[in-house]
């Protein structure tokens, strides 16, 4: 008998899990890697287990589902988890899919990433979520700023807060829920600063609708909070020498600009601010899978267009947690079948297909509503800091566009070092983007993370050991092959 | 209600770890980030260029912006690295390979 396929699964969060449970349900062995000490992703985070947290529940929502995920987990023999890996490459050994060991995964261990590990698999599923995206405005890179879903991960798994009294800003869903989990965590929040118009959300109703619930919900938390809720507000600027201070407000006109005369301050010691999500896509890049815009592409198996390559969840575009949940259904299905060397059958997950167009609308018509404000580079002064690695500031972006006539975003880098520091342009890419006026390309970096160089020589030489082993390897089977057509004596006899 | 009470936590002991000499409580479990923030500290380094402070930015690993020293090993981290018994934590200038 054959060794049974293996998968591996890298990203832990809810659509990895989803993918484990469904393909290890289906006679795959999983070996399920992600960088953090707990399974969970974002969604799912969970305190750490030092912390001894007996209501971790009090900070989540969907505890259900998170419970069915991890008892599946639990219980399910064939997954291996792997804790605290960083893939930093994901490498692809022969064309086909159908050849075992088609794939090394290179990951380093613990939170140091210092020593290597790797895992051969068959097929590999991309299922690394996203991150956070926020555009520069004065005063950003004071310490208290902080991204709100960074917020919301130290509260998770730390239990810990930022400050005593916060500003939550910027735009989309993920605002609600850390406005009220700082609120519950003994946080003053002074208010949720939005820059989008809720009313346009009647213009998508229909899509939205089903969110309408969760939403009141968390305007009835909100309220009993005593949060304020400022619509079509943006944060324009953070006040505050070696942390902030406080932030001024303004309002934002029909076509999102800053109403001349409306600011107004708020003394705070934190602010928590996200302009939406953006996907992880530097494992797909590596292995050149085609992207969409800044999302890795996926067809209606989550194939990628790799062969043996799926990607599920956020790294295929921002949806929340409930449709990573149905593609990594979707994709832990298919890959079974195909491994299995079978088409699969949509039919069998037709449920999750509902689910997933129909949270895909609604993914759609949030994004059209909680754009950022058109117009906010006007507020981003020639002295603000946009590549906060490299600290380059507008002025220069400006200049390397208007003086030197960069038109993308490498060119700018290439000129002004912006992206060029330990996040790789993670941060500033989108704004630097808005500044220069085009669009943002995905960054083609060489690796999801940073490499010690003593292991990518370590590397190096294993590889060069590899070949020089393929290479003896041939020479015999060439010897071989010349023997059966020179049939010695002894076999002959 | 503070987020230990609200999670209901029972951790385990605390201990103590240093930064830049000075004794700072921790709880098992928690990162560098995590014991600096519940003690109040927001911020832990200063920038290459600017000198300007720094610490948390995205709490995920994705930033850099937390950087810091632990155990005389410099670009560490802070939102990714428990802390253990006895770490001696330093603000890291620039580089972190100056000092
Ligand atoms: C900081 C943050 C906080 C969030 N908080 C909330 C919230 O409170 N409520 C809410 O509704 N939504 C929240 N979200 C949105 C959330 O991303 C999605 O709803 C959901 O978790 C997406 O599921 P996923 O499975 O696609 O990815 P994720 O849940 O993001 O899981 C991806 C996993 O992949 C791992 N990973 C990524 N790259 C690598 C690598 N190179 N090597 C190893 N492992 C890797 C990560 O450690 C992570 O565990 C948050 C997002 C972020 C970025
Ligand atoms: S805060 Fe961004 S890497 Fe630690």
């Amino acid at each position: 008998m054959t060794e049974r396929p293996h998968l591996a699964v890298i990203g832990a969060g809810p659509a990895g899990l989803a993918a484990s449970l469904a393909a290890a349900a289906r006679g795959v062995r999983v070996t399920l890697i992600d960088a953090a000490p707990d399974a969970g992703g974002q969604f799912y985070r969970q305190p750490a287990t030092g912390l001894g947290a007996r209501r971790p529940q009090a900070l989540h929502h969907q505890w259900r589902t998170w419970e069915r995920l991890r008892d599946g987990l639990a219980a399910q023999a064939d997954i291996r988890h792997l804790t605290e890996h960083h893939v930093w490459c994901v490498e692809r050994k022969s064309s086909g899919s159908d050849r075992p060991d088609a794939f090394t995964v290179h990951a380093l261990l613990g939170p140091l990433q210092e020593e290597p590990a790797t895992v051969h698999a068959d097929a590999v599923l991309l299922a690394t979520g996203g991150y956070e995206r926020v555009l520069p405005f004065p005063g950003w890179t004071l310490p208290g700023v902080v991204t709100a879903g960074g917020a919301q991960a130290m509260l998770k798994a730390g239990l810990v807060v930022p400050g005593r009294v916060a500003v939550v800003a910027g735009t989309g869903p993920l605002l609600l829920p850390v406005a009220t989990g700082l609120a519950a965590a003994g946080v003053r929040v002074e208010a949720l600063v939005e820059s989008a118009d809720p009313k346009a959300v009647v213009r998508h109703t229909r899509a939205l609708a089903a969110k309408l619930p969760e939403a009141a919900r968390y305007a009835a938390r909100l309220l009993r909070h005593r949060v304020r809720f400022l619509p079509r507000n943006a944060v324009v600027e953070a006040h505050g020498d070696e942390r902030v201070e406080s932030v001024t407000v303004a309002a934002l006109d029909a076509d999102g600009r800053v109403r001349p005369g409306t600011g107004r301050r708020i003394p705070c010691d934190t602010l928590a601010i996200g302009h939406g999500m953006l996907p992880h896509t530097d494992l797909a890049e590596t292995l050149g899978c085609r992207l969409d815009g800044v999302r890795v592409h996926a067809d209606e198996e989550q194939r990628t267009d790799v062969p043996g390559v799926w990607a599920a969840g956020e790294s295929t575009g921002i949806g929340g947690a409930a449709l990573s949940l149905a593609e990594g259904h979707i994709a832990g299905r298919s890959i079974a079948a195909r491994l299995a060397g079978r088409t699969p059958d949509p039919r069998g997950w037709a449920t999750a297909a509902k689910s997933r167009t129909k949270l895909g609308e609604f993914a759609a018509a949030l994004d059209t509503v909680y754009a950022p404000p058109a117009h906010w580079t006007e507020q981003v002064t020639d002295d603000t800091v946009v590549c906060r690695c490299e600290e380059v500031t507008a002025g220069a972006i400006r200049e390397a566009v208007g003086g030197l006539g960069a038109a993308d975003v490498r060119t700018v880098k290439l000129l002004t070092r912006a992206g060029m520091g330990w996040c790789q342009g993670r941060m500033c890419g989108p704004a630097v983007a808005g500044l220069a006026s085009c669009e943002l390309t995905p960054a083609r970096r060489p690796f999801a993370r940073p490499v010690p160089l003593g292991v990518l020589a370590q590397e190096a030489q294993e590889a060069q050991e590899a070949e020089a082993t393929d290479a003896a390897e041939a020479a015999r089977e060439t010897r071989k092959a010349q023997d059966h057509a020179h049939p010695t004596e002894k076999e002959l006899s | 209600m503070n987020p230990l009470e609200l999670a209901d936590a029972r951790p385990g002991p605390a201990f103590t770890v240093t930064l830049d000499g000075r004794e700072i409580p921790a709880l098992p479990g928690q990162t560098v980030a995590a014991a600096l923030w519940a003690a109040g500290i927001t911020s832990w380094r200063t920038t290459r260029g600017q000198g300007r402070p720094r610490g948390i930015f995205c709490g995920i690993g994705v930033c850099f912006d937390c950087l810091v020293t632990v155990n005389d090993r410099p670009n560490q981290r802070a939102c990714l690295v428990t802390l253990r018994p006895g770490d001696a934590i330093r603000t890291q200038e620039g580089t972190g390979h100056d000092d």
